[in-house]
């Protein structure tokens, strides 16, 4: 007995050194991003709470804290409460199969990449848990909205997904990334990385296309009846999940943890410094296309959904396969 | 190997529970809710002996595409509190079929299970050599050698009932404002944008 909880221990211990980084990573990933729209904007952004407004995150959770939560009359109270702790643990969990260097992983299993792509497709239930139970007419819209866009780009990041993996010929996340050791995919997949940015951009309904929360036409969307700490799990499950995305980007087109190029002074940096550089770098884009780029239409969004990035994915999965099997350079594997 | 059991049947008296929940529950959405609950335990169950890719397919497939459908078509035909007639105890119609659908699935699972343990070489396959390999490489070894053809066949029936669904919900209806994003794009200020000087008092005539 006492060696499963000795076990179960370590687990524990190994799990909080995983999350209180990433938590305190979404609060400071909150402040870059307000702080780079800002600068865009000609604004300084948030600058007053703690050195460069670095603390400005946590005295809006403290002031979220203090908030009363507002339960609606006529909500459904389970599942209004349920919803902002599906949505923030679901973004938690995926972290688990994330490796940081070849050896800094919690749980490194087989098909980890399947892993990220279900838990990440899971995500959609937090929010149309919230519109549904909230009863009321804008959060329902938005949550029908956020299902009906996450499904439909899921689909050609799925595809994606594909075309890295017949490069690799492994659903591990560490073989994905020590297959990239000659040459990172964004090179010879540079079109999917693009369309695998948006679907990102899409599937976390970030600007433009944060139509579940489009303020002009819905309010704030799911999160209208929602107050206190239970808006503010909502808005760090985003960003967790926004998070996510950066990381799954980083592993599957930008090399993971493997250094620019491999030569004497560059390689000593640590493996997970270039991780979290890669994650920002793509967090810097999604903050830059939040600031820059209008809003979508609904329509607009699903034709480009549909109608462009699916057929355009099939047919570039079709050539990567052709190029792979013509020149004779599919994965062998291991086995 | 307590841990492991422990959780076999925390998943399955989760999955047990929940799938009594979806056909007991009044209200529908909530019926959606226990029904997603007993895909993920059942994904969760199929990880656990040993068949990961079948865990991880469910819960993308089932769970994360099949089921939001589900949910979307549940709410939006707001059936929220439906009274089942076999809780208030009028005669139901749906018993009998209900219960010659069972039978049969009962039946064929009797089958299957069954055939697996009196022949053998049933699911033996020239291709696939049992080894330590994962069987994610296995199933990837044998889908498209061995069982190219059922795989093929079940993609093209999956596509003609998506054809045969679409065209089923197809209307063509009349006065839709529809936009030619080629038009748009291609519209330049020479061809959209005229100037006309207004007399006083007279006004302009737009055509549209």
């Amino acid at each position: 007995m006492t060696e499963y909880l000795q076990i179960l221990g370590n687990e524990v211990y190994k799990i909080l050194f995983l999350l209180v980084p990433i938590l305190v990573s979404v609060a400071m990933i909150v402040w870059l991003d307000r702080r780079v729209w800002g600068l865009v904007q000609k604004r300084k952004g948030p600058n007053v709470v703690g050195p460069f407004g670095l603390l400005q995150t946590l005295a809006d959770a403290l002031k979220y804290i203090f908030k009363e939560i507002i339960i609606p009359a006529s909500a459904n109270k389970v599942v209004f409460i349920l919803a902002p702790i599906v949505t923030m643990t679901l973004a938690l969990v995926a972290w688990a199969v994330i490796p940081m260097s070849e050896e800094l992983v919690l749980s490194d299993i087989n098909v980890g990449i399947l892993y990220l792509f279900a838990v990440s497709s899971l995500g959609v239930y937090g929010i149309i848990m919230g519109g549904w139970a909230s009863n009321s007419k804008y959060p329902f819209l938005g949550a029908i909205r956020s299902a009906a866009q996450m499904v439909s780009y899921e689909v050609s990041i799925g595809i994606i997904i594909i075309n890295v993996l017949l490069c690799v010929g492994s659903l591990n996340l560490k073989d994905i990334v020590l297959a990239q050791k000659e040459l990172w995919y964004v090179i010879p997949l540079f079109p999917m990385f693009v369309i695998f940015f948006i679907s990102a951009l899409a599937e976390t309904n970030r600007p433009p296309f944060d139509l579940p929360e489009a303020e002009a036409e819905l309010v704030a969307g799911y999160q209208t009846e929602y107050s206190g700490m239970m808006y503010a799990m909502f808005w760090l499950g985003e960003y967790a999940n926004i998070l996510l995305m950066c990381a799954m980007g980083s592993i599957l087109f930008l090399g993971g943890w493997l250094p620019i190029i491999d030569i004497y002074p560059i390689n000593l940096v640590p493996a997970p410094i270039w991780m979290i550089l890669k994650i920002l770098f793509l967090f810097f884009l999604f903050a830059l296309i939040k600031a820059i780029v209008p809003r979508y239409r609904y329509d607009q969004l699903m034709r480009l959904g549909w109608k462009i990035f699916l057929p355009f994915s099939l047919v570039y999965l079709v050539l990567t396969a052709s190029f792979l099997f013509y020149f004779d350079k599919l994965p062998k594997g291991n086995f | 190997m307590l841990a492991h059991s422990v959780f076999f049947y925390f998943f399955s008296v989760i999955a047990i529970f929940s799938s009594l929940m979806v056909i007991t529950s009044r209200n529908t959405v909530n019926s959606v809710f226990f029904l997603i609950l007993d895909f993920i335990s059942v994904g969760c169950l199929f990880i656990m002996v040993g068949a990961e890719f079948l865990g991880m397919i469910i819960l993308i497939v089932y769970v994360g595409a099949v089921a939001v459908l589900f949910l979307f078509v549940v709410m939006m035909l707001n059936v929220a509190e439906q009274k089942q007639s076999w809780f208030i105890g009028k005669k139901s119609t749906h018993i009998p079929i209900g219960l010659i659908v069972s039978v049969l699935i009962l039946l064929e699972l009797l089958v299957v299970v069954g055939g697996w343990r009196y022949k053998d070489d049933l699911m033996s396959s020239s291709t696939l050599n049992l080894s330590d390999i994962s069987n994610t490489h296995q199933l990837g070894l044998v889908m498209y050698t061995d069982y190219i053809l059922y795989f093929q066949l079940a993609g093209i029936i999956l596509l003609l009932s998506m054809i045969g669904a679409i065209l089923l919900t197809f209307r063509q209806r009349k006065g839709v404002k529809k936009q030619s994003y080629i038009n748009q794009i291609s519209r330049n200020p020479s061809s959209s944008i005229e100037l006309k000087d207004v007399e006083s008092n007279k006004g302009v005539k737009i055509d549209d």
